[in-house]
């Protein structure tokens, strides 16, 4: 954490929104300090009002988080957008003066940490004395530079006051359908740079008297191409706020602003406390070394983009060092990160940290007790000029998710291994999927209206496979603990996109003793669109998730698109119909029921931007499977043939991969024949002595492609950005692979363009910006 | 706090817990004494007497040595891949997918990592086959070195004594 030094301008001074008479940047570093000297929230060594009114306590915890989740699931029904509406991607939470949550609804709870992060901003760059904060006013925010994850993300915040004095604050945010980016929909490719990542809202007042002003109404809905739901989703966002704030008020007249105000400031230190107490009981002390990996095929002729030093391939790299602590608390060390890019997958270090907690709550902090307490707990180190801390104020973040997820999948190796290092082998997970495809695209729809469209069937795709059983099909996405793929019927209503198929994917789980979840696919026929374009977004030539102690990664992703299908001939003359089950994209069904003159394509490039689609044109949005865990030869032969027969699985790869001897009968049923099978697997492992060598001796002839600099440009680029940006980095390489003293690799050597790595300018750079930093850097 | 059963940490190791008790040991807070319990459960699994005192997978532990009290990486079918502080990989076999063909052994056409990007590295025990790792880095990565415990805090959150070799 940072202590900024205080303000003390003389408006600053009449500004008086605390009872202490303090000014709000004064009360919060104060909070700091205190918590840094002593290392307990706010200097709380103990929490005297838990412990001598227990019952008051958790009356006033109880009452607070049903609020925020019934605030949540009535404003939601508010919402038009089926983002919202039918995914849940929304999140309401309270905060404490100085701007840390005190507890929040369910939903996307990433945001407990990007919505506190502007008010923290707010707070420290004295928004007390301009614009001011009075009761009645709104605040709107999606800037990604002071830590919102996207531009799509856009947060309402009203403070709370009691008796003339400030005494919290509520945040609610949604996830809307459009920004107005270059490239249609919320989460989208095309454009590089911030200035053509949509409208960006720096924690403005668009509110007074509870009102929404009418100068951002008019500008605001303007600005987006879906303003029909964006009206909604702010009304959804002020509804479920007021009803937060009225609660609050509530409270405070049936507990007294006393009590209010010891619990908002003691939940946190109990938070943060919980947090090491889970840490001591489930995992083990000690050093987790992971990494993730991202691919950018920028240079491809389908990703089209402004400027031309944008287009080049590059990788995204992340490697984590995790120490767990004796005293319980743990250091989350990201050194050796590549650098940010052009494109929209840049983070910031509070939507890395801040979502971080999406899924630990899912496994190591697994109560409703959600707050800024863990982040009190957790050291972070985030170096920067890497993409999780961008050094230039240029940055887009449109699909910051697209290297968030994956950078994270690895940690939830890491902390698996301790979980099943003690036997809680029911809290072991091989990782999260990359949950993709995003369908997206835009244009005049089926109603006649300018639209956008992000399909979130992508919210359940594949899990990673447990240590005691397989991953959940078609369930679930890291960001939204929800986990619902949406109804046809509704996307259908909202899209101008039919579908001709929607179907399990066969073989896209991770291998292993228990196999990752399986995705699944949707053959999306264009139909009743004017004007229409669609892109893809997803993992193609490369994997994020790994699979965990001898378990496979999931299968990569590819692209199938078609135009010209002739389509509405074939229907018209009753002939076969492509109809959604692409089970091996080697055998290329699809094409056997289009027209002769149907232009396809079929391959790896699951990064483009728009590209012009018409009616009858097909998409295939392939969402993907979980990573698995154990030797496949551990499966069980029983739960193989059940993989065959519920076509989960392709038959070549039961026998390559798990080893089986199968028959299939008359009726189609596969079986599995146990002897023979105990036979293979034994040959197998003879097989895998022969053909491997022994690691050493393999590191001499990599070691040899390394002197060589045989490698291909990305992964030549990835490193050299890595070893500019951390001599440990290069230094622990050097020595891992003993090279020569001189050795080194720089992106000069490359040929390739380099804007960004030398010469950029941080936000911090504006004059009067104190931006709120909250981690190592 | 829950507490279970040697029977029931066994049944958890081998996959046939029942569901009820599997949802208890998620939603309930953990049960210290479990590391006991699957101990001794691991350890029955093995031929070999020296002790295990952490897993690193289905097949790969960290063991006491019975005789020097050393702690070694050992594979479930005896394999020593050594000091326990030193990476186990180095000492196992590798074989890296690093061409269109060996990855379309393991998953279908399109469906697996372009190997200019990405390989898969798979890590066998020399001895017995078993296959305790995949790794999935780009070309030139250096090996990882996944897990290095801090053995004595650990047994001291235990409230056990640590082995001699820590």
């Amino acid at each position: 954490m940072t202590i900024q030094q205080t303000l003390v301008s003389e408006e600053t001074k009449s500004a008086k929104l605390l009872r202490s008479g303090l000014t709000l940047n004064e009360h919060r570093n104060m909070i700091l300090q205190r918590t840094t000297s002593s290392g307990f929230y706010d200097g709380l060594e103990t929490l005297d009002f838990k412990e001598t009114d227990p019952i008051g306590y958790e009356r006033i915890f109880s009452k607070l988080r049903a609020g925020l989740v019934n605030s949540r699931e009535v404003a939601k029904k508010i919402a038009a957008s089926p983002i919202v509406e039918q995914e849940g991607e929304l999140c309401f939470t309270l905060y404490n003066v100085a701007g840390d949550c005190i507890a929040t609804s369910t939903g996307i709870i990433i945001h407990v940490g990007t919505m506190g992060a502007a008010i923290k901003y707010m707070i420290q760059n004295n928004w007390e004395s301009n614009p001011g904060i009075n009761p009645g006013d709104m605040f709107t925010n999606n800037d990604c530079q002071i830590g919102n994850v996207h531009p799509c993300d856009i947060a309402t915040i009203v403070p709370i006051f009691h008796a003339g004095s400030l005494i919290g604050w509520v945040g609610g945010v949604t996830h809307v359908i459009d920004v107005g980016a270059v490239g249609p929909g919320s989460m989208s490719n095309g454009q590089i740079q911030r200035f053509g990542d949509g409208v960006q809202i720096t924690c403005r007042k668009t509110g007074i008297n509870d009102t929404p002003l009418r100068d951002w109404l008019h500008e605001s809905q303007r600005n987006v191409r879906t303003p029909k739901y964006w009206i909604l989703d702010e009304k959804t966002r002020i509804a479920g706020c007021h009803m937060i704030r009225d609660l609050v008020e509530e409270t405070v007249r049936e507990e007294g602003i006393e009590a209010y105000e010891k619990f908002a400031t003691e939940v946190i230190e109990d938070g943060r406390r919980g947090l090491t107490s889970r840490i001591k009981a489930m995992t083990i002390p000690g050093k987790i070394r992971t990494v993730a990996f991202v691919d950018v095929p920028y240079a491809h002729e389908d990703v089209v983009v402004p400027s031309p030093f944008a287009k080049i391939d590059t990788i995204m790299h992340a490697p984590c060092e995790i120490t767990v602590k004796p005293d319980a608390t743990w250091r989350l060390d990201f050194e050796g990160c590549s650098r940010w890019g052009w494109h929209t997958y840049n983070a910031n270090p509070v939507a890395f940290t801040s979502g971080i907690w999406v899924m630990m709550t899912q496994s190591l902090v697994p109560t409703e007790r959600i707050n800024d307490g863990a982040r009190y707990a957790t050291e972070f180190r985030l170096p920067k000029g890497t993409w999780t801390n961008p050094d230039d104020r240029r940055t887009a973040h449109a699909d910051a998710w697209h290297f968030l997820v994956s950078s994270w999948s690895s940690l939830w190796r890491g902390v698996s291994r301790t979980y099943f290092g003690r036997g809680y082998l029911e809290e072991v997970n091989a990782g999260n999927s990359n949950p993709c495809n995003w369908l997206q695209g835009g244009g005049i729809n089926q109603e006649g209206e300018i639209h956008a469209v992000n399909s979130f069937e992508t919210a359940a795709c594949g899990t990673g496979a447990c240590a005691v059983k397989d991953g959940l099909n078609h369930a679930a996405a890291i960001w939204n603990p929800e986990g619902d793929m949406g109804d046809i019927e509704i996307w259908e209503l909202a899209e101008p996109l039919l579908y001709m198929g929607r179907t399990i994917k066969t073989n896209t789980g991770g291998y292993g003793k228990y196999r990752g979840g399986l995705g699944f696919e949707t053959l999306r026929m264009v139909w009743g669109s004017a004007d229409w374009t669609m892109f893809f977004m997803g993992n193609g030539y490369m994997n994020s998730d790994w699979g965990l102690m001898g378990g496979y990664p999931a299968a990569t992703g590819y692209r199938f698109e078609a135009h010209n299908t002739g389509l509405q001939d074939r229907i018209g003359e009753g002939k076969s119909l492509p109809l959604g089950k692409d089970r091996d994209p080697g055998e290329c069904e699809f094409e056997k029921h289009l027209g002769p003159d149907a232009r396809v394509k079929r391959d790896k490039q699951c990064i483009t931007t728009e590209a012009i689609f018409e009616n009858g044109d097909l998409y295939l949005n392939y969402l993907r499977g979980g990573p698995g865990f154990g030797d496949p030869l551990d499966r069980e032969t029983a739960a193989i043939a059940d993989d065959l027969n519920q076509n989960f699985l392709l038959p070549e790869f039961a026998q390559k991969v798990y080893g089986v001897v199968i028959t299939q009968n008359k009726a189609g049923e596969w079986s599995v024949d146990e002897k023979k099978t105990m036979a293979r697997r034994l040959e197998i492992r003879k097989e895998r002595i022969a053909r491997g060598t022994l690691t050493q001796q393999w590191m001499e002839s990599e070691r040899q492609k390394i002197i060589d600099k045989d490698a291909s440009v990305q992964v030549q680029q990835m490193f050299a950005s890595s070893f500019y940006l951390s001599a440990r980095f290069l230094s622990e390489f050097k020595q891992f692979w003993d090279l020569p003293e001189g050795w080194d690799l720089k992106e000069e050597e490359l040929g390739i363009p380099m804007f960004g790595a030398k010469h950029h300018m941080d936000l911090s750079e504006l004059p009067d910006v104190h931006p709120v930093i909250m981690t190592e850097q | 706090m829950s507490t279970y059963t040697k029977k029931q940490v066994s049944d958890l190791v081998k996959g046939d817990l029942d569901w009820d008790t599997l949802h208890r040991m998620l939603s309930m807070p953990k049960d210290k004494g479990r590391y006991s319990h699957y101990m001794s459960v691991l350890q029955d699994q093995v031929s070999w007497k020296d002790k295990i005192i952490l897993p690193l997978g289905p097949h790969l532990f960290l063991a006491e040595t019975s005789v020097e009290k050393k702690i070694v990486t050992k594979c479930s079918c005896g394999h020593e891949y050594g000091d326990y502080k030193k990476n186990w990989k180095l000492n196992a076999l590798v074989y890296v997918r690093d061409s269109v063909e060996k990855m379309e052994e393991v998953y279908p056409r399109l469906m697996a990592p372009d190997t200019g990007w990405q390989v898969y590295r798979e890590y066998y025990c020399p001895s017995c086959g078993v296959m305790h790792d995949v790794e999935a880095p780009t070309p030139w990565y250096p090996v990882i070195h996944d897990f290095q415990p801090d053995l004595k805090t650990f047994f001291d959150w235990l409230d056990l004594p640590a082995p001699a070799g820590v």
